[in-house]
């Protein structure tokens, strides 16, 4: 891709922009959010199609010119979206045979369709009967599937964008020995991601974007990397440190939940979450670690007004007193918030402004007998704005237009507003961009020198290991292991979690 | 994917008056297509329009429309519906004539008791749909079916009036003059010069107001149209109606819901809760809303202001038959949806609801003096709704 220039009314996306791809490569595209990595993406799989931008795509060593998905599709360039395409309620086979199915006279033959099935996913790894529902996949076999979806496209070049953003450490692992794997078949991939250790591990080159236009082509082969290197690049600046320093001065005991025990909110008597002791100090930053699977965000909504689950019991205190979380508009009268892992489904008001989204929360602390009053409404806005440096246009933009980091800094704005002693943050920095996770992580440093105290989950563990205190780890609904920050490592937290699965498997023989 | 988009995010949107009103494009297209229809019907009918008389007709014939889209666009904004209001409409005129007719009662009880059944209907629904999660379309299709059941039921299949004089004033009266002059109602004209006044004198402080905490503003010129627009409609509407019987009781109904219900969605928490709930159900009940109950009150809403509506309709007609209210549920919904409702929830306001009500109106009552028949009729409102929706989604996805 040669000189591409993209420009949307009223901004320039991409500017001049030059991309190359070798065969059989693995090559990783970085860049903030909002450097325009997905819209390239997007000009190269035809979405915007010839004509609607400047400069060349040459593919093959031709010339092409895509007017739509499908030109690129012919030619075997593939692009995984971040958000999966795949229709829950049918099967593997069916999803990946979706308008391409092997037919005669428009009657589909299943049975080859099926064989076709079982080699592919013998091929990406995936041990499932070609009948299975796609919902009742998780996330990272469902990204399997869309694997080989494009496999059975003949593809040349497939394009994955954050493919391991909502994978755990195992599935990323797969995944990534998949691409090599791929790699050795003579298929090129695009591999866009914000987490750099994967980079480092997979990439044969690198390309960084910043503002829309090329920084620089990286060569990994036979270097090392360091990633301050890529940071560098991708923000412009050196970041000295990725987490800002703090006093780490805990207080007395916060809050204390005793015996919390929730069901699965669907299956009655599927334990999710067990036993669960924990305690927040005045100050403190408490994190909590774990797979993907391992109840965290069950724990988490469950200890919320039961946001999440049945049967849920146990004890919680407040400085000492206990508390009501029964319901949720109780459990934040007591002084608990929740900020969720999922901004755009459970966090915000998409088609609603700034203004309107950071006042949810405590529409009576800008109303007076139940009248709003706009003008404290603006103010409180604004002053959130400033505070939390959301970048927009103005407290009226509404939030679908703003960036993941800013939209998360409106959801912690909401929650800031209304003044928690506990705030839970889950996965507060997943999918953001490392400049929006240091501001992020200094307002995190803020809420708990003002004395207040923050459950951190997180599947970042440099992340928990950066910012926590104290670590817990999760495994199975159980907490198996409290560590301080200063003795926990990756190695320990992972070492705590296998023995706790090896100790599970002994007991259920 | 949230990367590509915030690169066009951090770029203001155009500023100045015209990026304001390419924003807000929807709401003053709705009162420039009133005004243009309006026009074209006065013009087509030779004058008859606006004649005082038809002027009249025209507010008792859309009164329930109107204030029954009042509570539809609530159920709408929480990302319902409700099918069951015609035949509740029905349903409560029968009920409405066997306490008056059949069993002597007093208007005042009757309304009373007819108002209540009316919640009890709307909680009767919302109950499936806000506490069991039953879609809103299915509970409300059987209400439709049960209610217009129900009122055939109680009526027996036959018509019952005449009501009491003092019910159909209700819809039949108008408000008294307290100055006796000949050819004008002076105190319809009065109150049609005070009530635009004191709305344009509350708009200017607003304004002035907004404009000392540096908010933002809507550009001069189009404040000054919409209020100098809205005012001068609003007089010279009186005026008109002032020159014939003076105000309708049931338009001063109207009036007050509309004024109710427009502030309380505006500047009330329990109005931004519920545009929060259609806006994103999950992320409003995270905020420690109660979801669940505000969509049940919003049934119980609709069902009070359904029964008002049924009270009218009869009160105006004179008599309860089992076919009132048939397809009225239509023409409630459609009016949101020309108003600017989304039926995915979260969008929709009063004022465009009422102007929705109106447009429908205007429409109604011009093609019939024009002589198009109810054929026709259907045919073009049927596509002026469609022309409406279809407005709204191109300026969305061109925004």
């Amino acid at each position: 891709m040669r000189g591409i220039t993209k420009t949307f009314p009223g901004v320039k996306a991409l500017d001049g922009v030059n991309l190359a791809v070798r065969p059989a490569e693995i090559h990783a595209l970085i860049g903030e959010n909002g450097a325009g990595k997905s819209t390239l993406m997007k000009v190269l799989s035809g979405v915007y199609p010839h004509g609607s931008y400047d400069g060349e795509i040459r593919f093959q060593g031709e010339e092409r010119r895509f007017r739509g998905i499908g030109d690129s599709e012919k030619l075997g360039i593939i692009i995984i979206h971040q958000e999966l395409a795949l229709v829950p309620l049918l099967s593997i086979t069916e999803n990946i045979f979706l308008g391409n199915e092997p037919q005669r006279f428009g009657i589909i033959d299943w049975a080859r369709a099926e064989t076709r099935t079982r080699e592919l996913l013998r091929l990406v790894g995936l041990d499932e009967p070609p009948s299975t529902l796609v919902t009742d996949l998780g996330v990272g076999k469902q990204q399997l599937v869309e694997i080989a979806k494009a496999l059975s496209k003949e593809v040349k070049l497939l394009i994955l964008d954050e493919p391991t953003a909502s994978l755990n450490e195992r599935d990323s692992e797969a995944l990534l020995t998949l691409l090599k794997d791929l790699k050795r078949r003579g298929i090129a991939s695009i591999l866009i991601s914000h987490k750099l250790n994967e980079i480092a591990e997979v990439a044969d080159r690198i390309t960084i974007l910043r503002d829309g236009a090329t920084v620089e082509t990286l060569d990994c082969a036979g270097v090392d990397i360091a990633q301050d290197r890529i940071i560098k690049g991708m923000v412009g600046r050196e970041l000295g440190d990725r987490y800002p320093p703090r006093a780490r001065e805990p207080g007395d005991t916060l809050l204390e939940v005793r015996g919390w025990n929730a069901d699965h909110h669907l299956h009655a008597g599927r334990r999710v979450v067990r036993d669960v002791d924990l305690t927040v100090r005045r100050g403190e930053v408490v994190g909590i670690a774990g797979l993907m699977g391992a109840g965290r965000t069950e724990f988490a909504m469950s200890l919320f007004g039961r946001a999440y689950g049945r049967n849920v019991s146990g004890e919680v205190r407040l400085d000492g007193r206990p508390i009501d979380v029964s319901t949720i508009a109780r459990a934040m009268a007591a002084g608990l918030a929740y900020a969720t892992e999922d901004r755009k489904q459970y966090g915000l008001v998409l088609d609603d402004d700034i203004r309107h989204n950071v006042t949810l929360a405590h529409l009576p602390g800008v109303a007076r007998g139940g009248v709003i009053d706009e003008i404290a409404e603006t103010r409180v806005a604004d002053d959130l704005r400033r505070r939390l440096r959301i970048r927009c246009s103005s407290i009226y933009q509404e939030t679908v237009n703003l960036s993941g980091g800013n939209q998360q800094k409106v959801v912690l704005g909401k929650w800031l507003f209304a003044d928690p002693r506990v705030l839970i943050l889950d996965e507060p920095t997943r999918g953001i961009d490392v400049g929006a996770k240091y501001e992020i992580y200094t307002i995190i440093n803020r809420l708990v020198a003002e004395g207040r105290g923050v459950i951190l989950i997180s599947s970042e563990m440099p992340e928990l290991l950066g910012m926590a205190d104290r670590i817990y780890v999760m495994n199975e609904g159980a907490m198996v292991a409290e560590l301080p920050a200063t003795e926990a490592s990756q190695e320990k937290i992972m070492h705590a979690i296998m023995a706790a699965q090896s100790r599970r498997k002994e007991r259920l023989q | 994917m949230s990367t590509e988009t915030s690169g066009l995010a951090e770029t203001p949107k155009a500023p100045g008056p015209l990026g304001f009103a390419r924003r807000h494009l929807r709401e003053y297209g709705m009162l420039i297509s009133l005004l243009v229809i309006m026009a074209f019907f006065q013009y087509m009918t030779g004058g008859t329009l606006l004649k005082p008389l038809n002027l009249t007709n025209l507010v008792l014939q859309n009164s329930y429309i109107v204030i029954m889209a009042l509570g539809m666009l609530l159920v709408i904004v929480t990302g319902h519906i409700d099918l069951s209001v015609g035949s509740v409409v029905g349903f409560i005129g029968a009920l409405a004539a066997i306490l008056m007719v059949e069993y002597d009662w007093h208007f005042v009880p009757t309304t009373v008791a007819c108002l209540i059944v009316g919640a009890a209907i709307g909680a009767a629904q919302g109950y499936w749909i806000a506490f069991f999660r039953i879609p809103s379309f299915i509970v409300t299709l059987a209400g439709m079916l049960v209610f217009r059941g129900l009122s055939l039921t109680l009526l027996a299949g036959q018509s019952i009036g005449p009501f009491p004089v003092e019910f159909q004033r209700l819809s039949s009266g108008f408000i008294p003059d307290f100055f006796a002059i000949k050819g004008i109602h002076l105190t319809t004209l009065l109150l049609c010069l005070a009530v635009p006044s004191i709305m344009v004198a509350v708009n200017l402080r607003d304004r002035a107001r907004r404009g000392r905490h540096g908010m933002e503003q809507e550009p001069l010129p189009f404040f000054l149209f919409r209020n100098l627009a809205l005012f001068g409609l609003l007089v010279y509407l009186g005026y008109l109606l002032a020159t014939y019987k003076g105000l309708p009781n049931v338009l001063i109904i109207m009036c007050v819901l509309i004024a109710v219900y427009a502030f309380v969605t505006r500047n009330m928490t329990i109005g931004r809760r519920i545009y929060a709930i259609g806006g994103n159900e999950k992320a409003a009940r995270l905020s420690g809303i109660d979801t669940r109950r505000l969509t049940f009150y919003t049934f119980v809403n609709m069902g009070v202001l359904a029964a008002l509506a049924g009270l009218i309709f009869a009160a105006r007609l004179n008599t309860a038959t089992p076919k009132a209210g048939v397809s009225f549920e239509l023409d409630v919904i459609a009016a949101c949806f020309i108003g600017g409702a989304s039926a995915s929830g979260g969008v929709g306001r009063v004022t465009g609801a009422v102007i929705g009500a109106f447009i429908m109106g205007v429409m109604n009552n011009g093609m019939s003096i024009i002589g198009i028949g109810i054929d026709w009729q259907q045919v073009i409102k049927g596509l002026v709704l469609l022309v409406a929706v279809c407005f709204d989604v191109y300026n969305k996805n061109k925004a």
